[in-house]
């Protein structure tokens, strides 16, 4: 599945943005760069620019968010939109005919932008090709596919601490299989032209296709950890695991959590991150977690910058050039 | 047409700001100077190194606050909007290379009245060329010009800074 043309409009500038896959390096420096300017307008008296005054946003979610979701709505209202949240029962099976009822009936409420969360991977794709021309759509996590702000807030992160990428050693620890912010991240990382993107995981929660993806594989932790500048942490899926993948939560712990033992493998300076929610005591021990190195709280801040850049972009790409 | 030296102008505007800064006064009493990126900032910064270099210098990056944002989007290569921190109740010397329609004049302010309550905004620009869109006027101009229709005014730098008339044929190529 290509999203690239539907991505981006004939000048190249971003009108959807549903997956990293398909965009460029350009792109993903500008979102950094765009965000960079918008984390001083949290520290002024009013957290308000007017760029999206007078525009409606609807964030639909059809799979629980508290952080994602919030950041979402803080950036919309930061942004001075209007916004609907809906939160669309998880239990019922939304799918084909009825999602695209879904998008009629707001589309006949004058939405200009949609954010959406859904179990089905392509969904937001599938969005985006049936609503109007002028209307946007942004991906917040579609199945186990790509969850692309998710991984520009945590190229920001990154950036801010460790400047430039072509230096670094990034592993990104855990359950790969059903993590759409892995496959975000890796994208992301290869845009960039990260130095080494590391893999770490049990044989059972790798994809088939991650080789493909231009990345180390390592299925012991501690040998995958040796020098590296980054630790991503993934959150064990419980929800998503069918089958006999894992012996135990424990035997997970003892074998793929990062505890601080295991992180004096990584450089002296390195930053441990975590999307989240977290499983304390599962992929990562408390301890770590609240550590000097750990910078997840920051990523949950720094989201809310990279949300209002991605729909600035969006909104602001019909621009030219300025000029008096 | 013969364009007056930047410099010169600097210098008309720095004599014209002088009376607002009286030497018996603290800094953090005294205007806070706030240029409009980019070429108000390079104007802003000059004058604030012959007056009052003790004082904070702002900087106002107003593309959020544009108009006609969704027309000319973002620019992520100007340097982002510095203020310092509390602009309540003091006097701003707002600093902008042209004046022209007056539409970013008007958004520099919204935007500054989203930082706090300044007690006087008072507004200084190199060149008015006129032909204003909104109703807004400058308290000191160094140089008021008159350019044939389709001309603009624009000011290059930070080093040398130049100013050059441009057809708006050129510009858009």
């Amino acid at each position: 599945m290509s999203a690239n043309n539907l991505q981006l409009d004939d000048n190249g500038k971003l009108q959807h943005f549903l997956s990293i896959e398909g965009l460029n390096q350009q792109i993903l420096t500008e979102i950094l760069d765009t965000a960079e300017s918008f984390t001083s307008v949290t520290d002024r008296v009013i957290k308000k620019v007017p760029i999206l005054r007078g525009k409606t946003v609807a964030n639909l979610f059809f799979e629980a968010s508290t952080r994602t979701r919030s950041t979402f709505e803080l950036a919309e209202q930061r942004l001075s939109a209007d916004i609907l949240s809906l939160n669309v029962d998880t239990s019922a099976t939304v799918k084909g005919e009825s999602l695209l009822d879904t998008i009629h009936n707001l589309e006949a409420m004058q939405i200009d932008m949609f954010v959406i969360r859904h179990k089905d991977s392509g969904s937001a794709h599938f969005f985006a090709q049936h609503v109007r021309p002028g209307v946007s759509v942004l991906n917040a996590g579609d199945g186990q596919h790509e969850h692309p702000t998710q991984a520009m807030l945590d190229m920001f992160t990154i950036r801010h601490h460790k400047q430039d990428f072509t230096r670094l050693r990034v592993a990104i620890v855990g359950d790969i299989m059903h993590s759409r912010v892995a496959r975000s991240q890796i994208h992301a990382l290869n845009l960039l032209n990260t130095a080494e993107v590391r893999v770490i995981a049990p044989k059972t929660l790798l994809p088939i296709d991650t080789e493909s993806l231009g990345v180390q594989l390592y299925d012991d932790l501690e040998q995958g950890l040796l020098d590296v500048d980054v630790v991503i942490m993934l959150r064990l899926q419980k929800e998503r695991m069918r089958g006999a993948l894992l012996p135990s939560e424990k035997e997970y712990f003892n074998q793929f959590g990062l505890t601080q033992d295991r992180l004096r493998r990584a450089k002296p300076d390195a930053i441990v991150m975590h999307p989240g929610p977290a499983n304390r005591g599962v992929e990562i021990e408390s301890s770590v977690m609240d550590g000097n190195q750990s910078v997840i709280l920051q990523q949950v801040g720094f989201g809310i910058s990279v949300r209002m850049a991605v729909m600035s972009m969006i909104v602001g790409r019909s621009g030219l050039q300025a000029g008096e | 047409m013969a364009l007056p030296s930047v410099e010169t102008l600097i210098e008309k505007l720095i004599q014209a700001l002088k009376p607002y800064f009286p030497s018996n006064l603290p800094p953090v009493e005294q205007p806070i100077i706030i240029g409009i990126e980019t070429g108000g900032y390079w104007i802003a910064d000059a004058i604030h190194r012959a007056i009052a270099p003790e004082t904070d210098l702002g900087r106002l990056n107003i593309t959020f606050y544009r108009d006609d944002f969704t027309k000319i989007g973002l620019h992520p290569t100007v340097k982002p909007s510095n203020l310092p921190t509390d602009i309540d109740d003091r006097t701003i010397i707002l600093v902008d290379d042209v004046l022209h329609s007056g539409r970013t004049v008007r958004a520099a302010m919204n935007e500054i009245f989203d930082y706090g309550r300044p007690q006087r905004i008072i507004l200084a620009i190199l060149i008015d060329r006129g032909e204003r869109e909104i109703p807004i006027q400058a308290d000191i101009v160094a140089e008021t010009i008159q350019l044939e229709p389709g001309n603009h005014i624009k000011l290059d730098g930070p080093e040398p800074l130049q100013l050059t008339i441009k057809s708006k044929i050129d510009h858009v190529s």
